[in-house]
């Protein structure tokens, strides 16, 4: 699969490379990463809290239990029916949008921001933070009890044992979820590919229009080039990511 | 923080605990004081509010009712984190994201002590449980037992008012135990501090204990020095959860009982009339005797000392325990003669 | 120790508001669902109806069901043989397969339709048109999920011991696959096929940029003639999925249940 890809490298030259520094191709690049890091961000820290707040219920309690189920459902809810469910939320005639315009007479919609970028943070986060909550919750159920007891016991506040013992025990997880969750909102395709009808304002959607526009020949290499760039986003994520790691979880080896 | 000087220990007072978890009574109307710089064990089997008690006198558990005192202080509702106790947890407590010295560093952290103050008395607690040359390391690259130590250093460095010990051995080897029970006992003697030891381990609470508890269904049954909760058990549950016992048809009139034949002095506690005796296996001595009207079943080879069962006429078994040398001589088949030592014993209906 | 009352308040009241984030967008696309089209009042099925009557969007669904069989069957008929073998004959193998199982994780689907985009268009000449021939990238695409269901079940059981008790009992290898280890590893197999279906069902990458009509890609073409009739059929797939994911989650716990954990 990769070799096919790579065959083309004698027909990469280095116009398919300039392609990359057109004017299109890095503002899509700075909206993928736009998108991708705040969402990564958002969802990390909301899902942190939901995840927190689930694992903080009875072991037993049916609402625990459902959350996580959902959040399995949910993380792997994207594509066509997430964007089908926010147009008919804050769509043009969405059930808020109209409920807000009746209630306090603003404009929910106002110039279609749910079509660009904005929208796409907003409803990406719909699949981001169940990711999220799925991931960080075994690291919270990882958290003993007697950690807690251990620094109660040896004199610390709620504060401290946050700041001394949890927080350091969580982030090696927890950047790691980051970093799963900037990938994953930087490959999604789908639902920005429904959503989205009007220009490239992320990479996936510039490959699209490389890929699968007849017009102009010689495109599908311009294809090429931003699947490339695609892949050295996400190796240069990873090998930041564990070289954060390494100095994060030194104590895990 | 108080600085006190914890070579004296400090006498602690838990006054009528009652604590309820919805049905359950985990303890019910349960008192019991340390003296100074005692080593107290509690024993009983699981869920009989044995950690329950420990852990409300931490502080990491509310009493429903009832008084916590240390030093003559009330402390019933002074937060765990205010308590100034030392604890060890059954395992897996140390910090995994600090070193040996971070951890034990870490009660003195929370107290405000200055860096080089921390690390000199962590230090000096390290090298008291021998462990002086891990500092640097991190709890996952210690053995089970190391890690213990490590607790125990972690907890006494913040120079507590009470020892905590909660079932601290009960997740290691044999052998380490044993060492490491021996180790405790060195170093609590050595500070001096009143310690709880919660164990379902009888032997390691005998072992280690000034006296032991013996808990049941939320209550104190006994609480004794090991030799006199071995030689006189209070109650019933006491001396079949404690030990080996027989138990023999008995017949007690007069403070006397009448056991295989012999007379024997009972215990306070005893019934009268008809009952079972609770006797040791090391008080029943058998000896070959062609007329006997027992029967060797067993002999059970244990090193320097053996288990012989034998059976007795009407069928019931009896457990003897003897020099290896004189067991060595019966065989399964043979007739003995039983013979009980007119040690006190326990006659319950 | 129990949590205070004032964070019990503030956990529901924050568990509340991610409840209507989640649930409302569903709430909505169920309201639009049921409306009568060109915005008229009243409420009607017609739009749920519709997935059964219109020709198109049937046919996709048919696709989209097939494709989600053909990759089951061809993902287990791949996977467990040569999992089970690995970790009984070449466990020196264990990370190769680990790591191969794995890329598809890492690199972005899109990407990998950019790469296949050619070898597709020699398939297709092969094969025929027909959308099932997507089996083959979705087999791909689940195999990470599937990698990890299947290997989780393989973990807890001993896999070693009991195909050595089998043998010495007398059985060949091919008994030990089928009749020992794959009964013991049921419960993962499950859950691999039940999420291998979840994400055929909801694929669109592939589907739309090889230009093959599945049921996302028709629900995307519909929905710019048909809105609520789009709508309808999203949350039809969206809660077929559900059900199989949840079903996937008790799955899991039931297995749980059975070999309660030594710690307590």
């Amino acid at each position: 699969m990769l070799g096919a890809f790579q065959d083309e490298d004698g027909a990469l030259t280095l116009g398919n490379l300039d392609a990359l520094t057109s004017e299109a191709a890095v503002s899509a690049l700075k909206g993928s990463l736009i998108l991708s890091a705040s969402t990564a961000l958002l969802g990390a820290v909301l899902g942190a809290v939901l995840a927190y707040l689930v694992v903080s219920l009875p072991p037993r309690s049916l609402l625990r239990r459902g959350t996580l189920a959902l959040s399995g459902v949910l993380a792997q809810f994207g594509g066509v029916v997430l964007a089908f469910a926010w147009i008919a939320t804050i769509g043009q005639v969405g059930i808020v949008t109209q409920l807000v315009s009746d209630l306090f007479g603003a404009d929910l919609y106002g110039s279609g921001w749910l079509f660009g970028l904005p929208g796409l943070v907003v409803v990406y986060c719909y699949f981001q933070i169940p990711l999220m909550v799925i991931v960080l919750a075994p690291a919270f159920e990882g958290l003993r009890p007697q950690w807690r007891e251990a620094a109660v016991n040896l004199g610390a506040s709620t504060w401290s044992y946050w700041r001394h013992v949890a927080i350091p025990l969580l982030t090696p997880a927890f950047l790691g979820a980051l970093l799963l969750l900037f990938a994953n909102a930087f490959a999604a395709y789908a639902t920005a590919a429904v959503l989205v009808s009007q220009g490239q304002p992320i990479v996936p959607l510039l490959i699209r229009q490389a890929i699968t526009s007849e017009v102009i020949l010689g495109q599908a290499n311009v294809g090429f080039a931003l699947a490339l760039e695609m892949i050295v986003v996400v190796t240069v994520v990873m090998v930041a990511y564990s070289l954060l790691l390494r100095r994060t979880s030194r104590w895990m080896r | 923080m108080t600085d006190h000087t914890s070579s004296h220990g400090l006498a602690v007072a838990l006054s009528d605990l009652t604590r309820v978890y919805g049905p359950v009574k985990a303890l019910d109307g349960f008192t019991l004081d340390l003296a100074p710089g005692e080593l107290v064990a509690l024993l009983g089997p699981s869920g009989c509010g044995k950690t329950t008690a420990l852990r409300i006198l931490a502080g990491l558990d509310r009493a429903t009712s009832g008084t916590v005192s240390v030093g003559g202080k009330d402390l019933t509702r002074v937060p765990a984190s205010k308590r100034d106790m030392g604890m060890v947890f059954q395992a897996y407590s140390l910090f995994p994201h600090m070193t040996v010295i971070d951890n034990v560093a870490f009660g003195l952290k929370m107290r405000g002590r200055d860096g080089a103050s921390r690390r000199t008395r962590a230090g000096d607690m390290l090298d008291l449980v021998g462990l002086g040359e891990h500092a640097d390391r991190y709890a996952h690259q210690l053995s089970g037992g190391q890690q213990q130590r490590v607790a125990l250093a972690r907890a006494l460095a913040i120079e507590p008012s009470v020892l905590l010990l909660d079932e601290p051995l009960s997740a290691l080897d044999a052998k380490v135990r044993v060492q490491l029970r021996d180790e405790i006992r060195r170093v609590q003697v050595e500070v001096g501090t009143t310690t709880l030891f919660v164990t379902h381990d009888q032997e390691e609470a005998l072992a280690v204990a000034d006296r032991v508890g013996v808990m049941n269904a939320g209550r104190l049954e006994q609480l004794a020095p090991p030799a006199e909760l071995y030689s006189a058990p209070a109650s019933r549950f006491v001396g079949e959860f404690v030990g080996l016992s027989n138990r023999l048809p008995a017949e007690v009139r007069d403070g006397v009982a009448a056991l295989l034949g012999r007379e024997v002095p009972v215990l306070p506690g005893s019934t009268t009339g008809a009952g079972h005796a609770l006797v040791r296996p090391e008080s029943v001595s058998v000896v070959a005797d062609a007329a006997g009207t027992a029967t060797v079943a067993t002999v059970m080879f244990l090193g320097p000392l053996s288990r012989v069962t034998s059976t007795l006429a009407d069928g019931t078994d009896v457990v003897a325990q003897l020099a290896s040398s004189d067991a060595l001589r019966l065989q399964p088949g043979d007739a003995v003669r039983l013979e009980v030592a007119p040690t006190p014993v326990l006659v319950v209906a | 120790m129990t949590p205070s009352r004032s964070f019990r308040i503030a956990r529901a009241v924050l568990l509340l508001v991610f409840a209507a984030y989640f649930f409302v967008p569903l709430l909505a696309m169920f309201d639009f669902s049921t409306q009568v089209r060109g915005s008229a009042p009243g409420r009607t099925w017609d739009n749920w109806t519709f997935m059964f009557r219109d020709e198109d969007l049937r046919s996709s669904i048919v696709a989209s069901l097939l494709l989600a069989l053909l990759t089951v069957v061809l993902m287990i008929a791949l996977l467990v043989p040569t999992m089970v073998w690995v970790r009984l004959r070449v466990p020196r193998a264990k990370k190769l397969i680990e790591f191969l199982c794995l890329l598809p994780l890492t690199i972005p689907a899109l990407v990998i339709v950019v790469g296949i985009g050619n070898v597709y268009s020699w398939v297709t000449y092969l094969l025929g048109d027909s959308a099932l021939v997507l089996t083959f990238a979705y087999v791909v695409l689940v195999l990470p999920y599937s990698f990890r269901a299947i290997d989780a079940s393989l973990s807890a059981i001993d896999a070693t011991t009991l195909s050595e008790a089998a043998r010495s009992l007398g059985a060949g290898w091919f008994t030990v696959v089928v009749r020992v280890i794959m009964p013991n590893i049921s419960g993962g197999i499950l859950g691999a096929a039940f999420i291998s279906v979840a994400l055929v069902l909801g694929e669109y990458v592939f589907a739309s940029l090889l230009r093959f009509d599945t049921l996302p890609v028709a629900m995307a073409a519909l929905y710019k003639s048909n809105g609520p009739a789009a709508m309808a059929a999203a949350l039809a797939s969206m809660l077929l999925v559900s059900a199989l994911l949840v079903g996937l989650t008790f799955l899991s716990r039931d297995r749980h249940r059975r070999n309660p954990g030594a710690s307590s």
